[in-house]
């Protein structure tokens, strides 16, 4: 196996474009070494992208905020004004594995892992994230929830990378926020979960994205969840009519985590509370 | 044997002291070893290829290919372990397990091992072998595999236990009975009887260090294992056994031990890495994945219990019945048996019949977990009790009170007790202030007895004496919860000299006669009492050193903190000798100085425990969180009060894991789902709330200081505490174990439906 640590974004795309047997990009490792002490992948090569200065760069702004892929997850949880901006995206991220997972891993790691389960994931789609993809002949942008086509499948061609994430700007009163359901208080993966972005006027909810992690091979964005609360003070039969778009688009299976009757059912158990977590941080009042 | 100990007035001085651990330092700087930390020069990495299937019979294994992959110095399969048991039924199941022998029992069961230069060339050669399978009908749960549509795991299997003997196989390997009086009168006394029936699935102990050996075996036959293990002499015992050798003739040594809990006590892959060892004549290093250790070691059985026990209304029960039903994996085992004989041990019951069946499946062998098969028994046992005693309208702790064993009881299992802490534990309870916290909304408490046996077994230890006084004690129970320091303190008490003085190591198979397997929560027990006679010896030396010193006969010797001095009016001259300078003149009054002991250390004392524990549900997710946990038992005397403490808060720590979420999940295709940690739940920091402990002392009178092993018993009651807990919190009786949240939430809606 070759090891390659390049320093710039065209050489990393330079080696995945020729390299001819199994090549994996690193970032933080908390997936990728894990399978590969496993025996379930065999890399010929392995291209770490931390030493990549732009992509160790964490932007945030009220225009706009950038997470490049090198970004440990634990740095999003530190910035007070991401917080303060993305408190969604940034429970998260702070909820994969544990303190230590949290020092290597990140979101872009979380996403390109492509597990229906990312804790990560769903919150990025909620807030409208987007995917920066470097490849040999450029760059392009794409939305989040076009990256993941099904467990441990991406859009990626096998010489792309993602360089960063971006969240759009943020306008109004405006609040995210992600709840998942673990047996575990942490060290644990979702066997449900919900992420809910929210912006109000007066209180009232003027837009809404829903969107369900778990509950099928992919993350479920959920327009009839988002719009049973448009219009709405999140008063309860809004919330019961969002409860029951969420549980009607899922599409779980029965496994070792869960069953597709618990899972359905805490789908929108979770979904009603991050709802109202959201609507709180926002500024709305019950 | 009886000691005539006044147990209220021992004046201990280092007894009963919480002193820093002497393995401490070494275990937080990484300076311990482990299993795996041991290196041999020319070593082999050992890896073992396991079955993919439930149930197959092997056609062919080619393992040509492999054979001839550079770098690859043994290959082995089962016809490379000839059958050496002599008839002995038990050890062929040992070594059957050990390496299939034409048919695959269990997904995980080893069918071939290889021995490379590297980690990489024997995962590499492991991919060349080539095995033939037939895959066969399997069966993984208790109940459908004694149904007669079951595929039969073993057809040399009869019932056993069972008059007539049967003449065809079948999957239940023996029927237990247990029990006094007439179950029927009791029952048609009774004003109320409650009948339920209880499911438990398989756990595992869940130690953080996997099994991992060092083996080196030459072709004289002569060896040496280094492992972690409970027992080095038992394994050395069941590998010369299998290997054909002499016990003398290979040395195991016992490395520290990253947990046990009973799950090594057994031989899993070290005769396979002493036989890849003598192929390839070199070292082999095997050390289990986490995935082999899940399914391949030896977790405690799944269960299926049925219960039942009648009462009077004034809270007498009249009479109790229970059929439990353990499965044991491929080979039969004994745990229905220890499950029936515990179910009702903690009540004093006229009419008591429990019978036990020990069931085979397509599971791993069956192992030891603290306590084996008690809390199985428990979680049915108390889940009825705290039910009938709601239906009779009486508090759930009187009821036990009334009807708890006390000394004079014959219990349910035969024996009549001695003096007992199953009386007292609940009063503890009863008067605990943990008692009176108010609950609130979706809260519920739960309360639950529980007992142990404990085992004493062969012992053999030594003290030696150096020049400089200070004192090695080699004893032979692998230290698994702390007993180095316990027997430190208690070589330090009988001395009369500091605890630092004392440095216990524990000796290999080759410095000490032989000494059971650190089961039964016989360490510092048995381990204790050979330390105290083998501390008396060494003073009888002492005193005679003196005598000789001063020139006087030894019978006006005595020995009194820690020095000798001369009595009697005649000797007021001679000032006091201490063990130290006994010591720097030992060289010149008869060589060093010692004392040794073997013995059979019978009289374990039975243990008993009561736990009491709060817990919130979260209605809509069917989520726990325990909030509050007590702990009381029985200790005897506790000769190191943290680490009896720390046994009692880690027996309620793994309750709590087994009770919310552990367990093996198989798939219709009979393959273990979850065998990693991130799917096998065990509990983590935040998920436990801080336990709290009370300790009880009521000394085992077949003990010179009174002690009872104490590692066992807390894990007894967990299951039942927090079932009774939840059940109380929902308001709906819940059966099965774990309660994880998929099945609480069910039992919500199905009780509202």
């Amino acid at each position: 196996m070759r090891f390659e640590s390049p320093t710039t974004t065209k050489a990393a795309a330079t080696l995945l474009a020729s390299e001819s047997g199994v090549a994996h990009v690193l970032a933080g490792g908390t997936d990728l070494l894990v399978r590969m002490k496993m025996g379930s992948i065999e890399p010929d090569l392995v291209v770490d992208i931390k030493r990549i200065e732009s992509l160790r760069t964490l932007k945030v702004a009220a225009a706009g905020v950038q997470i490049g892929a090198a970004v440990p997850a634990v740095r999003l949880g530190e910035s007070d004004k991401l917080r303060s901006l993305w408190p969604g995206v940034v429970e998260a991220a702070n909820l994969i594995g544990s303190d230590q997972i949290q020092g290597r891993c990140t979101v872009v790691g979380n996403l390109c892992n492509a597990s229906p389960a990312a804790d990560s994931v769903p919150a990025l789609i909620a807030a409208g994230a987007k995917a920066l993809v470097v490849g040999p002949k450029g760059k392009r942008r794409v939305a989040v929830e076009k990256v993941v086509l099904g467990p441990g499948r991406t859009s990626l061609a096998r010489d792309e990378f993602i360089e960063a994430v971006v969240l759009p700007a943020r306008t109004g009163k405006s609040a995210d926020a992600y709840l998942r359901f673990t047996p575990r208080t942490e060290m644990d993966i979702a066997v449900v979960s919900a992420a809910i972005n929210l912006t109000l006027s007066r209180g009232i909810v003027q837009s809404a994205k829903v969107v369900l992690g778990a509950v099928a091979p992919t993350a479920v964005i959920v327009p009839a969840a988002a719009k049973a609360l448009i219009g709405t003070k999140l008063d309860d039969a809004a919330l019961d009519k969002m409860v029951a778009a969420c549980r009607a688009a899922c599409n779980p299976i029965d496994d070792k985590r869960g069953t597709i009757a618990y899972r359905t059912k805490v789908a929108g158990v979770m979904a009603r509370r991050a709802a109202l977590i959201a609507y709180e941080r926002a500024g709305g009042s019950k | 044997m009886p000691y005539e100990t006044d147990y209220t007035n021992q004046g201990f001085t280092k007894v009963g002291t919480r002193v820093n651990r002497p393995d401490g330092v070494d275990k937080v700087t990484g300076r311990a070893k482990y299993g795996a930390d041991a290196n041999a020069a020319g070593q082999l990495v050992g890896r073992v290829l396991r079955s993919p299937h439930a149930h197959a019979l092997i056609t062919k294994i080619d393992t040509s290919k492999a054979e001839k992959l550079p770098g690859v110095k043994a290959v082995l399969t089962g016809k490379d372990f000839p059958d050496l048991t002599g008839g002995n039924r038990g050890l062929m199941d040992i070594l059957e397990n050990c390496m299939a022998r034409g048919r695959a029992l269990y997904d995980g069961h080893a069918v071939a091992a290889v021995a490379a230069i590297d980690a990489d060339t024997a995962n590499k050669a492991l991919k060349l072998i080539k095995v033939t399978y037939k895959q066969l009908p399997h069966v993984t749960d208790v109940d459908e595999a004694i149904k007669p549509s079951a595929p039969i795991i073993h057809d040399w299997v009869r019932t056993a236990g069972v008059t007539p003997a049967p003449t065809t196989a079948s999957n239940v390997a023996q029927r237990s009975e247990f029990g006094h009086g007439d179950v029927d009168a009791g029952f048609a006394q009774a004003d109320v009887i409650i009948e339920k029936s209880f499911k438990t699935e398989q756990t595992h102990q869940g130690y953080i260090e996997p099994h991992a050996c060092l083996a080196t075996l030459g072709p004289d036959g002569s060896g040496e294992l280094w492992v972690t293990t409970q027992g080095h002499f038992t394994f050395r015992n069941v590998c010369a056994s299998l290997l054909g050798l002499e016990v003398a003739k290979l040395k195991v040594t016992s490395s520290e031990i990253g947990g046990g809990f009973g799950g090594k006590t057994h031989v899993w892959t070290e005769p396979v890495a002493l036989q890849l060892s003598r192929k390839a004549n070199r070292p082999v290093k095997l050390v289990m994945s986490r995935d082999e250790v899940f399914r391949a070691t030896g977790p405690t059985s799944s269960t299926s219990v049925d219960v039942k026990i009648g009462a009077k209304r004034n809270g007498k029960i009249t009479a109790a019945t229970a059929e439990l039903r353990y499965q044991s994996g491929a080979f039969p085992g004994m745990w229905a048996m220890f499950g029936a004989m515990t179910s009702f041990a903690c009540y004093d019951l006229k009419n008591v019949k429990s019978v036990g069946f020990d069931v085979l499946v397509n599971r791993p062998k069956v192992a030891a977990y603290r306590a084996p098969s008690a809390p199985m028994a428990a979680f049915a046992v108390e889940s009825v009790v705290d039910m009938l005693a709601a239906e009779i309208g009486m508090d759930a702790v009187d009821f036990r009170i009334k009807n708890a064993a006390k000394k004079g009881t014959k219990a349910s299992y035969g024996p009549v007790y001695g003096p007992i802490g199953i009386g007292p534990t609940l009063d503890a309870v009863k008067n605990h202030p943990h008692m009176k916290r108010k609950l609130g909304k979706n809260q519920g408490r739960g309360v639950a007895c529980g007992f142990w046996f404990n085992f004493g077994g062969q012992t053999c230890t030594d003290l030696n004496i150096g020049v400089d006084g200070s004192v090695n004690l080699t004893v032979g129970t692998v230290d698994v919860g702390g007993s180095r320091a316990s027997l430190a303190l208690i070589a330090a008490e009988e001395l009369g000299i500091d605890y630092e003085q004392v440095r216990v190591t524990i000796g290999d198979t080759n410095s000490l006669g032989h000494n059971d397997t650190t089961e039964g929560s016989r360490g510092t027990f048995s381990s204790g009492m050979a330390t105290i006679f083998a501390a008396r010896n060494a003073v009888e030396v002492l005193k005679q050193r003196a005598a000789a010193t001063w020139d006087i006969p030894v019978e006006q010797v005595v020995w009194e903190a820690g020095e000798a001095r001369a009595k009697g009016k005649q000797n007021n001259n001679l000032p006091p000798l201490s063990l130290k300078e006994i010591a720097a003149k030992s060289p010149r009054t008869g060589g060093p100085i010692a004392g040794h002991n073997e013995v059979v250390a019978d009289g374990a004392g039975v243990s008993f425990a009561s736990h009491m524990c709060d817990v919130e549900v979260d209605p809509e997710t069917g989520a726990t969180k325990i909030l509050r946990y007590t702990v009381v038992q029985d200790a005897g005397k506790a000769i190191h009060p943290d680490y009896v403490e720390g046994q009692f808060q880690g027996g309620a720590a793994q309750g709590i894991g087994w009770a919310l979420n552990e367990e093996y999940i198989y798939g219709d295709d009979g393959r273990l789902q979850n065998a990693g940690f991130l799917d096998y739940r065990i509990p983590v920091c935040s998920d436990l709330p801080f336990i709290d402990t009370q300790i009880l002392e009521i000394p085992n009178p077949n003990h010179p200081y009174g002690v009872r092993g104490v590692g066992e018993t807390s894990i007894v009651p967990p299951l039942a505490a927090i079932g009774n807990a939840v059940s109380n919190a929902v308001g709906v009786r819940m059966t099965h174990v774990p309660m994880s949240p998929p099945r609480i939430l069910k039992a919500i809606e199905d009780g509202q439906a």
